[in-house]
């Protein structure tokens, strides 16, 4: 809402304050003021001119030579604009005037002419072209007759007002209007207000020997009231009410159209005004749509309505789309010579439906939405019919021609001022409540603490003792609260188990080297299948989808937080950040229905990604690029850490290399992987190699909550022994590994392994694997004997499972 | 005999002062101790000698040898020190050469401004509570005053899965679902942080997806300047003690009296300049006190129990406090970016 301040003067006084002061008063008290503009820069020296004569330029076709008296002298003057005449009254910017821009005016000749000043457009005096009418934004401006000639141009054209752009909370509807601005400006500054008068002349004419109006269902249009004004002379409206018009943002068109603006600002209340003799008929019928139902509405577009939309009839075809906008058939134009005036209360769903299904969002329907003030919606009328007979030479017929069902009850609502100070933690007395009530201009009744009050209608937002808390806070003024602490038993505040475990995890990787990102939930359907973990694949039939994305790259919830991690390396990678030890924590979304009807499970992971070089001691031509045993060094110290015991198996998956993937088993339950992305896939990203893991954090805590009991510190020490195996290449270090565990004994306490080596030194497809085996018993000194009847079952097991031969 | 021992004593003394390396020593020590040495002659000629005099002798002889033994010692601890020194000269190495880097991690900037919001709420006795970013359309609306068909909850604004899921569009739910977990039983004193989601196209002020963190506290006589005393202390311990706050009236459907919270502004010092546009103050959080409806669907008597909630948003935090100037740099994940905001 944009209010004027020059047109807000009309209702009360506030010449004694600065827009800035008034406007940071608002905001404090509630309703915030998110700029202040002014019409214009401030031009000097523009005054009101009459041109006296008017002929062509002598050496130029498009050009004209005036003279314009200015009062005190005349001057030559020429001027382009198409619309110039002689007789007419115009602003005149005098040499030595500046207009805004810094724009100076200064005696020149043109085409060997003098010219002593320049005639002004609105555009040149600084009102922006979209609030200029129509027909003069070619042209310049030109005064009613009664501007005086020499007067100052930019106070006639209010070019000196201050303009507050209030940003209105859904529940301060009441603001939408200058009344409603005035009453709270009033209870901000305790000042009178003055009313508008709606007092009207009206003929002996009888309005209903002209229209009967019919309301077939109250609930969606508990009031309707039509006004018949004849004898209607389609005009400009008075200089005064386009400059306030243009000021709220809304540009002039004729007296009518400007009139139903008009007190649609001042009242909050839409108003439309009908060309009776276009109606159609003598019969108002207001009903909902059929299906399929068409209508052109005003902006000339053809609209298909259905059983949800109010329409106001002839009785036979619509006329009007309620509160939203009026039809093409019944429009006010210049040959308009008998208005139908309409002033009605539709209710905010039918309105509200209206303009979202068709895309009509206006100043009435806004207005509409959030439902008028019951109150208004009569006077409003009246103070438009006054103004039609005032200035579009309106003969207003007798009475309103009306249905009304309207419920104009005024909400009560009690308090008692002890319990007001117990919410607000203040020691306000019943004196203060009494004074706010009356800066408010709330009607009460006084019984010692107690107060009934009677909110007037205008403040719809008000129905429950705590609404009127709020009342009472922000006028006795919200910085005037104590500050206290809660005075309440206090607990403990801390995390959590699982919340410290987060905090740990986060902080493990962090000292690995990895740096946190966060990453998008949502992502495409296509990502959202890729790189998704086993375990999670197996459990999730489909990704989960929005039913309305805003675009396919964000359609889809994640099942993994690696694709959109690859994103963000891709977009680091084309950035020349090649080298990048991502992790992210954070959940997934995993639905075990075919169409989602419950909540998916949100599962936590942790994902990390590694690409390009990890260590690089230039000046000692050390480099290391990240590889798989990189990612899976830090992926075991995570586990360490942890003390969780995991094994990883070669695993073959979708989007990962074939060879160097492998899941990640805690017991027997798979609980992610680690790997390096397939090649194609990391063309796709235009990435280079690439590692990546990523882990069941969920599982991990359940597996976490028993807390580690403290294990001794061993006494006696401990004997290792290697052993070198020369197995096929195709067995794997976890299958000896197990097999040395079974056989080796319950003194066996750790196995290592040490060596690996493939080459010139052994049969093709052949591999040598060094273990480094640790005997221990806590309870005492091992005998050489134990340990090597221990070290040959190993070796005959070995033998015989993996065909492996001991190492000369 | 004595003669002899003293110039002996003398002339080895002189040699072990002369002398420069270890093995020079090691020579004196064999030439003059070692057991064909001078000394031990001389003892072997004490046969010769009185009963009187050979004990007078053979204190003196031990005498010499402890003294020359003495001097050896004493020269070679000096030798080793400067063959030490020598050699750890030759080790000498450029230290102002880089040296081996070790890659340094580290969290995202809205996980250390989330983890400091937390720590300073833990401190005032508040717990955190998480929950589920997929919500019901009950606890994302309707359990927070906000029923079917309320203007507030456009259908535009939220991502809907079905009519009755969507990601959640503020963290408000968890609140919910906490006072619904108590029944009523006993107060409530909570934040809420997590990601939530809304209808907005990505630009240098909207994102998709976001921070919250919201808070509540329900208990018997909780009053609207507890509200601002806690609010107060949050905002002096995360901005800094100098930083005023204040209060303004708003809405919100599951508060009345509603607030916004503003700081004063730590450019201007609340003068006015471009970034509080010129205002002097910046709008940092909303909240109010509990509306009573929202108590009641969740179980809690309105009439014993009221309270108070808040919410703010981590990045804007974060823009406050850092000058970041563009939200999407906390989801592009540019290392640039998130190698800058290390907690020191
Ligand atoms: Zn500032």
């Amino acid at each position: 809402m944009f209010v004027s301040l020059n047109w807000l003067k009309n209702y009360i006084d506030i010449e004694n304050i600065s827009a800035e002061e008034l406007a940071e008063k608002i905001t404090k008290t509630g309703i915030e003021v998110e700029g202040i503009e002014y019409v214009a820069e401030k031009s000097s020296n523009v005054v009101v001119g009459y041109v006296k004569e008017c002929e062509k330029h002598p050496n130029a076709d498009k050009l004209n030579l005036c003279l314009v008296d200015v009062g005190e002298e005349e001057l030559q003057v020429i001027c382009g604009a198409p619309n110039i005449a002689q007789g007419q009254k115009v602003a005149v910017a005098k040499p030595g005037a500046v207009l805004p821009g810094n724009f100076k005016i200064k005696k020149a000749k043109l085409r060997g002419v003098e010219s002593n000043g320049m005639i002004c457009s609105l555009q040149e005096l600084g009102i922006e072209e979209r609030f200029v009418p129509k027909d003069i934004t070619d042209g310049i401006f030109v005064f009613p007759d009664e501007a005086e000639v020499g007067m100052d141009a930019s106070q006639l054209l209010n070019l000196d007002d201050a303009i507050l752009e209030l940003g209105l909370t859904p529940n301060r509807s009441d603001a939408l209007s200058m009344l409603g601005v005035a009453y709270e400006v009033a209870a901000i500054l305790d000042l009178p207000i003055h009313l508008p008068s709606e007092k009207v002349e009206m003929t002996s004419e009888q309005a209903s020997d002209y229209v009967t109006v019919n309301v077939e269902d109250p609930e969606l249009n508990p009031y309707y009231g039509a006004f018949v004004i004849k004898d209607i002379h389609i005009s400009h409206s008075p200089l005064w009410m386009r400059n306030y018009l243009m000021a709220a943002g809304i540009r002039p068109i004729n007296n009518v159209v400007d009139i139903t603006n008009y007190v649609l600002l001042e009242y909050g209340q839409p108003l439309h005004a009908f060309d009776f003799d276009q109606f159609g008929s003598k019969e108002i019928m207001v009903r909902r749509a059929k299906e399929n139902e068409k209508m052109i509405t005003l902006d000339d577009q053809e609209r298909t309505l259905n059983s949800e939309h109010l329409v106001i009839t002839n009785g036979n075809k619509p006329t009007a789309l309620a509160g939203v906008m009026g039809g093409a058939n019944s429009e006010v134009s210049n040959e308009t010579k008998t208005v139908l005036l309409e002033a009605a209360y539709f209710s905010p769903s039918a309105v509200r439906k209206a303009s979202k299904d068709h895309e009509l969002r206006s100043e009435s329907s806004t207005r509409f939405e959030k439902g008028v003030d019951p109150d208004r919606v009569k006077r409003a009328g009246l103070r438009a019919a006054q103004l039609l007979s005032k200035y579009a030479n309106g003969t207003v017929l007798n009475g309103v021609v009306e249905f009304d069902a309207l419920d104009r009850s005024e909400a009560i609502v009690e308090m008692e001022t002890s319990k007001i100070n117990d919410r607000l933690g203040t020691e306000i007395s019943n004196e203060e409540i009494v004074d706010i009530l009356r800066k408010l201009n709330f009607n009460f009744n006084q019984d010692g603490d107690t107060f009934t009050i009677y909110v007037p209608t205008r403040r719809q937002d008000i129905t429950i003792f705590e609404d009127m808390v709020e009342e009472v806070a922000r006028i006795y003024g919200y910085d005037n609260l104590p500050f206290t602490l809660p005075e309440g038993a206090s607990q403990a505040g801390g995390l959590t188990v699982q919340q410290l475990l987060k905090r740990n995890v986060k902080s493990y990787f962090e000292s690995a080297g990895l740096l946190e990102t966060i990453t998008y939930s949502l992502t495409s359907n296509a990502r959202a299948n890729l790189l998704v973990s086993p375990e999670v694949k197996n459990d999730a039939v489909i990704p989960v989808k929005l039913k309305m994305p805003m675009s396919e790259e964000h359609s889809t919830l994640r099942l993994s937080i690696l694709p959109e991690m690859l994103d963000s390396l891709a977009y680091n990678t084309a950035r020349k950040q090649t080298n990048l030890g991502y992790y992210e924590l954070g959940t997934i979304f995993v639905s075990k229905q075919e169409t989602v009807t419950e909540q998916p499970e949100e599962r936590l992971r942790v994902a990390g990604a590694v690409t390009g070089e990890w260590v690089s001691h230039a000046w000692q031509q050390e480099k290391k690029t990240a590889d798989f045993f990189l990612v899976k060094g830090i992926v075991e110290g995570f586990f360490r850490k942890l003390n969780i015991r995991v094994e990883y198996k070669q695993v073959k998956m979708d989007g990962m290399h074939p060879g160097r993937t492998a899941q990640i088993y805690l017991a027997e339950r798979p609980i992610g992987f680690i790997g390096q992305i397939h090649p194609e896939l990391q063309n796709d990203y235009n990435l280079k190699d690439t590692y990546v893991f990523d882990i069941d954090v969920d599982y991990i805590f359940e597996v976490q909550q028993n807390e580690p009991s403290f294990q001794k510190i061993p006494r006696y020490p401990s004997i290792s022994r290697d052993i070198a195996l020369v197995v096929d290449e195709g067995i794997s270090a976890l299958d000896i590994q197990t097999t040395i565990e079974q056989a080796g004994g319950s003194l066996v306490k750790e196995i290592q392994v040490f060596d690996v080596y493939q080459g010139e030194h052994l049969t093709k497809g052949k591999k040598s694997i060094a273990f480094n085996i640790l005997y221990l018993d806590p309870e005492r000194t091992l005998k050489d004997e134990e340990v090597e009847k221990s070290y040959q079952a190993i070796l005959s097991a070995v033998q015989e499972a993996h065909q492996a031969e001991l190492r000369g | 005999m004595k003669e002899r021992l003293q110039e002996l004593q003398s002339e080895a003394l002189e040699k072990v002062e002369r002398s420069s390396t270890l093995s020079d020593l090691q020579e004196i020590r064999v030439a003059y101790l070692g057991k064909k040495g001078p000394i031990t002659e001389v003892l072997r000629g004490m046969g010769k000698l009185s009963k009187e005099e050979r004990p007078v002798i053979g204190d003196l002889a031990n005498k010499v040898r402890e003294a020359i033994t003495a001097e050896l010692d004493r020269k070679k601890t000096i030798l080793e020190k400067k063959a030490l020194e020598k050699k750890l000269e030759h080790e000498t190495i450029d230290v102002t050469l880089p040296g081996r880097p070790v890659q340094v991690g580290g969290p995202h900037l809205l996980t250390s401004i989330v983890e400091e919001i937390e720590d300073l709420f833990i401190g005032m006795g508040f717990e955190i509570r998480e929950g589920p970013e997929v919500e019901t359309d009950y606890y994302n609306f309707e359990a927070l005053n906000l029923p079917k068909g309320h203007p507030a909850r456009d259908m535009q604004d939220s991502f809907y899965i079905t009519e009755e899921l969507l990601l959640r569009t503020h963290t408000s739910p968890v609140q919910a679902r906490t006072m619904g977990e108590y029944q009523g039983s006993k107060p409530v004193k909570m934040i809420c942080p997590g990601k939530v989601y809304r209808r907005d196209t990505d630009d240098a002020t909207h994102s998709h997806q976001f921070t919250q963190v919201e808070g509540l506290y329900v208990d018997k006589n909780v009053r609207m300047s507890d509200l601002k005393g806690v609010l107060n202390r949050f905002a002096k311990q995360m901005f800094g003690e100098d930083r005023e706050i204040r209060l303004r009236p708003s809405f919100f459907p599951f508060t009345e009296p509603s607030v916004e919270m503003d700081i004063s502004c730590k450019v201007c010092s609340g003068v006015g300049c471009s970034v509080c546009k010129g205002t002097g103050w910046i709008e940092i959080l909303g909240g109010g006190m509990v509306h009573p409806r929202v108590l009641e669907l969740a179980g809690y008597d309105p009439k014993i129990y009221n309270g108070f909630a808040f919410g703010m948003g981590p990045e804007r935090i974060a823009m406050l406090k850092y000058g970041v100037d563009d939200i999407r740099h906390f989801y592009t994940n540019d290392i640039r970016f998130l190698k800058q905001y290390h907690k020191a």
